[in-house]
């Protein structure tokens, strides 16, 4: 599917999209909102069948976080990202671990990073880091570790 | 920094034993920790625990430029190394939209496919060691020293290489390099029948794979599986066929799939591998282009502002380098989207209902290597 | 020349002219005490050498080559080794059975060697039940294996041992009716009856279809028995770590060691005790000079010969096929291995009825 058929495609499914073009693949910005719903019309669309989340992270933009998601279809081969805009402190967003499975481990590692809370994680606890970290972020730019990390 | 181990003795569910599968244990190739709930021999339940050989490459990537950041993802999947160095180097690229001359295109996918080969046959020795048979280990290291002996001539170094650089290769190749990989070729032609004799015809080895570990097509997608753990399964989902990079568009290879979604066919799917890429070798070898190595790029890069993504087929499947740029030198943000992390997300979901003896072979199907999850 | 034989009737007269029969007995089973431990150590030297050697020599390695001549000492220098190190006792085992463990499994070892024949007429003790004093005594290392599991506090331990439980359990049954085929076709449990009724030709020439069933389930049961791979699922290296041998350290896992060689010597000299006619010289047909050459070699080589043949079977058998699965294991025992044998058993007795046997 073309770029243009999906704009409208995925436009129709949630008005309130803003579709950003110029990049490599379309960019969609996604009201905080909206998103569970259409995330599972993107996966269930017949059309769309966006069943493959290979990449799921977060951007510390230093006023907001960004939740970025990039969709494939392996049925048509069309890719699409998604955005989503979060408030600085307490970041909350709805977990997509039941539309796409491997959503599960990558929303831990963005929980326990950037401090990203997914409301009904089925299993939302520190993945990577140790025991004793939560709270404490490290890959948010504010972060600080004066005994590890060196400033260049 | 000390990390004081959260060992879990006690299973919520009353009545199961719950044994701590590493993070030292034989099995799990490097420092993962895996808490199994047990019954009897019986898994009910495999949680991951991850993060004892994290080095947050993606936090350390922010403070370098875009030339230095490159060498630490050597140490992501190590046994992939030129494909991660690869991956970045086109995302860079991406960036400052060079060209790469095509003797340096042809050089990067030999590379590639050398590397395959070399983690395949290291996989394949590992993966039968895990099911309890230790020559095929010393017979794998045979066929994996030859390649790292080609490496080491023209890189300089065996493991981690550090010889792609934003806009071509670091050294031109060794005046020996064709001839030696034609030798290779020809010896390796020669050595993976005797792998599949030993191995793969063996009886025991085919009760232990065949029907364990399935993962079916939805849940291979669902949970974001790729490489061959996914083709296993019958998801065709090989970068290079599907979004070519640099010369795959040039040489004729198959993408092997299989049906099956058990260890077995992960395994097979891993063996027509080794020959496709020995195929792709043979392709390319001979009509590497003379000319540049390198593109002409300023001696401090910086990308434009924006976004980056490129994709790259590494052994395990399908990596992905995701650069925002703020068009200062350095990234303002590098996520890699490392194919073992997906990979090992299915592994509670495969292995429940199997033995202790299934989730070893499963993992050895999955081939996980831990600095890849961890990163 | 003298033989084996010779010199324990040597031995045997001095002592009783020298002293009363009663002290003269008791110096026997002193000297036969020290002469099994001594056996015991060069066993487990050359034992443990020749399986780091054919490992070796299948793996394209060189193996030992450092200590002596082609390293030839390099058993003798780990077993220093293991003789300074720290036999640990970790907190939270239960000592007793902890410690006990080791010696119950090499004191098992040891006394299978009570009725084998070592060469022509050299025996320690032939009772006249010895191929059911073997069985009866050799399923008593069980005890020691599932004694140390469950002394070590080590889930993985205990795992080892239940599986080694259920593993030798299973396993000797099939060795037990693959030993009966043998018993009935001589009609006597005496190990030496057993190696006299094959002066003329060993059991494996002249038994027919039944004893080649039986020689095949026996060495597929006695590496199971054994916990040898592609059956060692109670030390499974790449599942279980090192099984029931996981907290054992020095010497004590150094008698788990070598009780494992011991035992393997010990199936192997059954074996070829029962099926290659012991030390009975290969014979073709009567009085040709083939024969003649034949006798000439000592018994007890050809003993040696036939036991360190099967013991590089099973070796072989090690480093050439993958483990088994647990469940596969147990399959395998009680759908074919037992059943095969059962009616085996049958197959045997008919033909010694008929007496189609040569």
């Amino acid at each position: 599917m073309t770029n243009e058929e999906l704009t409208i495609k995925i436009s129709a499914l949630q008005p309130a999209l803003v579709v950003e073009e110029g990049q490599e693949w379309l960019q969609f910005h996604v009201d905080n909102k909206d998103w569970l719903a259409l995330a599972k019309q993107l996966k269930e669309t017949a059309g769309l069948d966006f069943d493959y989340l290979f990449c799921l992270t977060c951007v510390d933009w230093k006023t907001h976080l960004s939740m970025v998601y990039h969709l494939s279809s392996t049925l048509h081969r069309h890719t699409i990202v998604i955005k989503i805009k979060l408030a600085y402190t307490d970041p909350v967003v709805e977990t997509v671990s039941g539309i796409w499975r491997t959503a599960e481990f990558h929303e831990r590692e963005v929980y326990e990073m950037f401090g990203v809370d997914f409301l009904h994680h089925p299993d939302l606890r520190l993945l990577i880091l140790p025991d004793g970290w939560e709270g404490k972020n490290p890959m948010r730019k504010d972060f600080e570790d004066p005994v590890n990390m060196i400033k260049l | 920094m000390y990390r004081e181990t959260a060992i879990v003795n006690e299973s919520e569910v009353t009545g199961d034993l719950v044994i701590n599968m590493g993070p030292q244990h034989p099995a799990t190739h490097g420092v993962l920790h895996l808490v199994v709930h047990i019954n009897g021999e019986t898994i009910r339940k495999v949680e991951p625990h991850l993060g004892y050989i994290h080095r947050s490459i993606e936090k350390m990537s922010e403070s370098l430029s875009y030339r230095q950041f490159i060498y630490v993802t050597s140490r992501m999947d190590y046994l992939s190394s030129h494909i991660n160095n690869h991956a970045c180097a086109m995302c860079v690229e991406k960036g400052l939209q060079v060209e790469v001359p095509p003797r340096a295109q042809y050089i990067r996918v030999i590379m590639d496919e050398l590397t395959r080969i070399a983690s395949h046959t290291l996989w394949w020795g590992a993966m039968a060691m895990d099911v309890g048979a230790l020559t095929p280990f010393f017979l794998a290291f045979r066929e994996r020293e030859m390649i790292n002996d080609i490496m080491e001539e023209t890189c300089g170094a065996r493991l981690t290489m550090n010889y792609m650089v934003p806009g071509g290769v670091m050294y031109d190749l060794h005046p020996l390099f064709q001839q030696r990989v034609k030798e290779f070729i020809k010896h390796f032609r020669s050595k993976i029948d005797e792998y599949d004799e030993l191995v793969t015809g063996n009886i025991i080895f085919q009760n232990r794979m065949k029907g364990v570990g399935i993962l079916t097509k939805e849940d291979a997608v669902s949970y974001g599986c790729s490489g061959p753990t996914a083709r296993g399964s019958g998801v065709s989902c090989d970068i290079r066929k599907l979004y070519p990079y640099e010369v795959y568009d040039k040489v004729q290879f198959d993408e092997p799939l299989e049906t099956a979604g058990d260890s077995f066919a992960r395994y097979l799917v891993r063996l027509q591998e080794l020959r496709q890429s020995m195929s792709i070798l043979e392709q390319l070898i001979d009509d590497i282009p003379e000319g540049d190595i390198q593109a002409k790029t300023k001696a401090v890069l910086k990308l434009p502002k924006g976004e980056f993504y490129t994709r790259a087929e590494t052994a395990r499947g399908e990596l992905g380098v995701y650069i925002v740029s703020e068009g200062g030198t350095t990234p303002y943000r590098i996520k890699y989207r490392s194919p073992g992390f997906s990979n090992l997300s299915a592994l509670d979901h495969m292995a429940r209902g199997g033995k202790i003896g299934d989730l070893v072979a499963m993992m050895g199907t999955l081939d996980l290597v831990i600095p890849d999850i961890d990163r | 020349m003298p033989s084996l034989e010779h010199i324990a009737n040597l031995v045997h007269d001095w002592l009783n002219a020298q002293f009363s029969p009663g002290l003269a007995l008791f110096f026997e089973f002193f000297i036969i005490g020290v002469l099994i431990i001594g056996l015991f150590s060069i066993l487990g030297l050359v034992l443990i050498m020749m399986e780091r050697k054919v490992s070796a020599w299948m793996q394209l390695r060189l193996g030992p080559n450092r200590v002596g001549p082609k390293g030839m000492f390099q058993t003798v220098a780990d077993t220093v080794k293991l003789i300074v190190k720290e036999g640990m006792t970790p907190d939270g085992v239960d000592k007793l059975l902890f410690n006990l463990a080791p010696f119950i499994v090499m004191i098992v070892a040891m006394v299978i060697m009570a009725p084998l024949m070592f060469a022509k007429n050299f025996q320690i003790w032939d009772i006249n039940i010895g191929v059911f004093f073997i069985t009866a005594i050799s399923s008593l290392s069980v005890i020691g294996i599932l004694m140390a599991g469950w002394a070590s506090n080590n889930k993985y331990s205990l795992l080892g041992a239940m599986r080694s439980g259920a593993q030798i359990v299973s396993y000797e049954l099939s060795a037990g009716f693959a030993l009966l085929t043998i018993v009935i076709l001589t009609g006597d449990l005496k190990i030496s009856a057993i190696v006299n009724a094959q002066s003329d030709g060993w059991w494996i020439f002249k038994g027919h279809l039944p004893v080649w069933i039986a020689f095949v389930i026996f060495m597929i049961a006695v590496t199971a028995e054994t916990n040898r791979a592609p059956f060692d699922m109670a030390e499974a290296e790449s599942e279980l770590t090192a099984g029931f041998h996981t907290e054992y350290s020095g010497m004590k896992f150094a008698l788990f060691f070598l009780a494992e060689y011991v035992n393997i010597f010990v199936v192997c000299a059954l074996g070829a005790t029962l099926f290659l006619g012991g030390w009975q010289p290969l014979h073709f047909g009567t009085g040709t000079g083939f024969n003649r050459v034949m006798d000439y070699i000592p018994s007890s080589i050809w003993f040696a010969g036939k036991t360190f043949f099967l013991i590089f079977v099973i070796m072989w058998f090690r480093w050439t096929f993958p483990r088994l699965r647990i469940d596969q294991l147990l399959n395998l025992e009680w759908k074919y291995l037992l059943p095969i044998s059962m009616f085996n058993l049958l197959l045997a007795t008919l033909i010694t009825i008929m007496g189609w046997h040569f």
